[in-house]
């Protein structure tokens, strides 16, 4: 226990010692740390000179001369480290962030000596605690001088960043500076706020305005919105570097606000006058969407950017059709407004319709009324082609109109068609159009081969048909498969397919031939009452008509054991030429319907304004059954897709064989997950795959 | 082993020399446990019974011997603690699957249909989970998509029955590798309960 009175001077001697030692010590400087003993002598001298009795409570000088130790300190080593920074910025803050923290260091251990003033003396006269007057310190001395200095420099940094002038930028450095505002603010983010956070976006709206008027004049409308894209997507990554989290919605929104909004307009005005060099006429389009922005308001930037986007879309396939041109055809403006103002409204065609149009322009050989050349047909294609949303599903639509385009529709020339695939095998790759190449290529080869025929028939005084017989052949592994009704043919008929089979026979040995009478075309000539009429019917419409030759009448029955066909068929047959458009045949009872007691017979009167009339078959819907055929295409391939997958990785987790399988297909459709999860299930229970036992999302590929 | 043999010869079929379905009608009747009651599957179980509603003499031997059952009054007193031994998680699992196949007779046959799905479900996790069984009967009863159903999915109830709160299923992803069945089935739910 001490008894004597510590003497102000004297006690303050012996802290002096003890301080100077911290000093030096929280520098860094070696030999200069207090051990324990020292320590507790120093805290006890505080608490002693505290205690005393007065006139020797000496609390009060205490608390001052510590606040002049603490400043003493700050002028004497922090000022002077900080002005030897003079013009580097990095040098500013790594200096500011080291003399920050030994401060702190500094009055903590300061302030863990003098405790006992903070205990009783502080609090009883309601004085800022020891550390608050440290930190104050600091604040006056150093902080406020440097503050302008310091803001500036991580502006400069980052603006510097901006510019892609990446070299030696010390992003940990930056990320500690933040930090120092919140230490200053005691912890609260007041200060942060205030002297960083709304200093720096303020420097970046400035930036951006600046750079946005640039760039509004020096980019054309496309590159202007990508490069603003890339710089919010660039801020949004930066700002993590130098600010906190809360700070990135404020910053992004600025950015976008200077970047996009404030130029709206001036935006759409560039479109426009870009479009009109691109491709005139194009302000139908730019009208839609112009009136979009408007409706919005032009402040909404999230809506703009929605609407830019599906315009961009847009443009894109107009950019790849047109391929840069200045031809824009009428049909091709009519068609994009068309598809432009349902894409905006959000519904969109459906692959088959697309797939139909095409159809009807090729026949057609027009669009919105107005008559198309071959070029701008092949260019309408694709483009509705491009915009398809599932493309194996509009290429199975387009292969089986093309089918039948070419069996029926003989006028249309095949260079044209090839013209059609070949833009088409740009789009989709050679997988789709293959099929139809040999489509077009099977009818060139029908066509020389029909030369033959007829050659053959010429010369070969034993092989007369009788009939003009003309025939297409098709490679089956190409054409849509067809069904063939089995029909006994008249004997008429019988013997062209038989010379035919002969004819072929001497060129192909070894190909087998399956006549598809369902898509035969047959002339016949009926002598009715009032004037001859030529038909154009069906084979199996044909070997109905031409039992009546033997005799007036036929029954249901007798007409089904002569031809041999399946009810469903027949009935089908013999509807078209009695109860329909053009009823050739009377049939008893006249009902609307044809039934196994039904009696058929020839109608003399039948007459029509023109001498040629053709009967058609009611068609079957065809869209189900490609919808169908599709559907399993996919299945497989999907299927393939997850054995393939499998086999490599030999064991994978659900989500990622879900996702790898997706990736592996995007090319040709979207799978659906569910369809996936029903694939893997059917892996399982063919045991191609099986679960992990230990991890029921996993599976693993059975050898 | 006398015992169990002639206990065995007490309800087999003299001339095939298995216990049939009437043998063990009457087995089931003199344990005084009821003909579809979960116990007798554990005892298929016990046995390694390979074919649904017969006993061969190996198994029934099996069975027994590991029972310590040679007399109609020991099996029966054994009957409670073969349960508890079943019920026990580690074992669970397995009777559970074993049921499934249990009840596949024809040779390559790899599902079972709807109806005995069904049944099966109330017999085996009727006890222990009610309300998943009832909900999952309700719907395979009324979905169109599946007639049958297989081991995964099978095995797939089981885990949904043990993982999931039932009936918040709050923990249920479907885009985990649940099979699709149980998709639909907590779709279907979800729609009921709105």
């Amino acid at each position: 226990m001490m008894a004597r009175t510590i003497d102000f001077a004297q006690g303050w001697r012996s802290m002096q010692i003890g301080i100077t030692k911290l000093e030096k010590h929280v520098e860094g400087l070696p030999g200069h740390s207090l051990n324990s003993e020292q320590y507790i002598n120093l805290y006890t001298t505080v608490y002693v000179m505290c205690t005393q009795k007065p006139p020797h409570d000496h609390a009060e000088k205490l608390y001052n001369k510590y606040r002049e130790v603490v400043e003493e300190y700050t002028k004497s080593t922090v000022l002077p480290a900080l002005r030897k920074t003079y013009d580097d910025e990095y040098m500013l803050l790594r200096v500011l962030l080291e003399r920050c923290s030994i401060h702190k260091k500094m009055v903590r251990r300061l302030s863990r000596i003098f405790h006992y003033v903070d205990r009783y003396f502080v609090v009883r006269n309601s004085l800022l605690s020891l550390e608050e007057v440290g930190l104050a310190c600091f604040v006056d001395m150093v902080y406020n001088t440097l503050q302008l200095r310091v803001r500036e420099a991580v502006i400069a940094i980052v603006d510097k960043e901006r510019e892609g002038d990446d070299t030696g930028i010390d992003r940990a450095l930056l990320e500690n500076v933040k930090d120092i505002y919140v230490e200053i603010g005691m912890g609260k983010m007041k200060r942060y706020e205030q002297d960083l956070e709304s200093f720096m976006l303020e420097g970046t709206a400035s930036y951006y305005s600046r750079k946005a008027s640039r760039w509004i004049q020096e980019y054309s409308y496309f590159d202007y919105i990508r490069k603003s894209e890339e710089c919010v997507k660039k801020e949004k990554k930066r700002v993590s570097h130098y600010l906190y989290a809360s700070s990135e919605p404020k910053l992004v929104k600025i950015v976008e606000h200077e970047l996009f909004v404030v130029y709206a307009n001036k935006l759409l005005e560039k479109k426009h006058s870009e479009f009109r060099e691109i491709a005139g006429g194009l302000e139908p389009i730019t009208n839609i969407f112009k009136q979009h922005v408007e409706d919005t308001d032009g402040q909404d930037t999230a809506a703009i950017r929605k609407v830019i986007e599906v315009h961009d879309k847009y443009i894109v396939y107009v950019t790849k059709c047109l391929e840069n041109q200045t031809i824009f055809h009428k049909s091709l403006k009519e068609a994009f407004k068309f598809f432009c103002s349902k894409a905006v409204s959000g519904s969109s065609l459906s692959d088959e319709s697309l797939a139909t149009i095409c159809d009807r322009i090729i026949i057609l050989k027009k669009w919105a009324s107005e008559e198309l050349s071959d070029e701008a047909i092949e260019k309408v294609v694709k483009f509705l082609a491009y915009i398809s949303d599932d493309k194996d599903l509009f290429a199975e639509f387009y292969k089986k109109k093309l089918a039948r385009r070419l069996l029926l529709n003989r006028d249309a020339s095949d260079d044209h068609e090839r013209g059609i695939i070949t833009k088409l095998k740009q789009q989709f790759g050679g997988n789709f159009t293959y099929k139809m190449e040999g489509m077009v290529t099977d009818l060139t080869l029908s066509r020389q081969n029909q030369n033959s025929f007829d050659e053959y028939v010429a010369n070969n005084p034993a092989a007369k048909p009788g009939i003009d017989l003309s025939v297409t052949l098709l490679t089956t592994s190409v054409w849509p498969s067809y069904k063939t009704f089995d029909v006994n043919l008249p004997s008429e008929m019988v013997k062209c397919v038989e010379i035919f089979k002969v004819f072929y026979e001497t060129k192909h040995k070894r190909r087998k031939l399956t006549w598809l009478h369902s898509l035969e075309t047959c002339h016949i000539n009926g002598k009715f009452d009032q004037k001859p009429i030529d038909l154009i019917v069906s084979t199996h419409q044909a070997a109905v008509l031409l039992l009546f030759n033997t005799r007036d009448k036929l029954n249901y029955t007798d007409i089904q054991t002569q031809l041999n066909l399946r009810h469903e068929d027949l009935v089908w047959v013999l509807h078209s030429l009695s109860c329909a458009k053009y009823k050739v045949l009377i049939k008893e009872p006249a009902t609307e319907t044809v039934s196994k007691t039904d009696v058929f017979e020839v109608n003399s009167k039948f007459t029509s304004r023109t001498g040629g009339v053709k009967i058609p078959l009611s068609h079957v819907d065809e869209r189900k059954k490609v919808v169908e055929y599709v559907n399993n295409d996919r299945r497989y391939a999907i299927e393939a897709s997850i054995v393939r997958i499998m086999k490599g990785k030999k064991v994978l987790g659900h989500e990622q064989l879900v996702s790898e399988c997706v990736k592996q297909l995007s090319g040709m459709f979207k799978p659906d997950v569910k369809a996936i999860k029903t694939r893997i299930e059917e892996l399982i229970a063919r045991d191609y795959l099986e679960r992990d036992k230990m991890n029921p999302n996993m599976f693993r590929y059975l050898a | 082993m006398d015992r169990i043999d002639h206990l065995f010869n007490q309800y087999a079929n003299t001339s095939s020399n298995l216990i049939d379905p009437e043998g063990i009608e009457e087995l089931c009747s003199n344990l005084e446990v009821p003909h579809t009651d979960i116990r007798i599957l554990m005892l298929a179980w016990k046995m390694k019974a390979e074919k649904q509603g017969y006993f061969t003499q190996e198994e029934w031997r099996r069975g027994l011997k590991a029972l310590r059952a040679d007399t109609l009054s020991k099996l029966k007193k054994a009957l409670p603690e073969l349960e508890k031994e079943v019920r026990r998680q580690s074992n669970f699992a397995d009777f559970y699957a074993y049921a499934f196949r249990y009840c596949l007779t024809e040779e390559k046959q790899k599902s079972i249909d709807i109806e005995t799905i069904c049944q099966l479900l109330d017999i085996v996790m009727g006890s222990t989970f009610r309300a998943q069984v009832d909900y999952f009967v309700e719907y395979l009863k009324i979905q169109n998509d599946y007639k049958v159903i297989n081991m995964d999915q099978w095995m797939g109830f089981y885990r949904f029955c043990n993982e999931i709160s039932f009936p918040e299923m709050t923990e249920y992803n479907p885009e985990l590798a649940w099979p699709l069945v149980l998709d639909s089935f907590v779709e279907w739910i979800s729609e009921k309960q709105a």
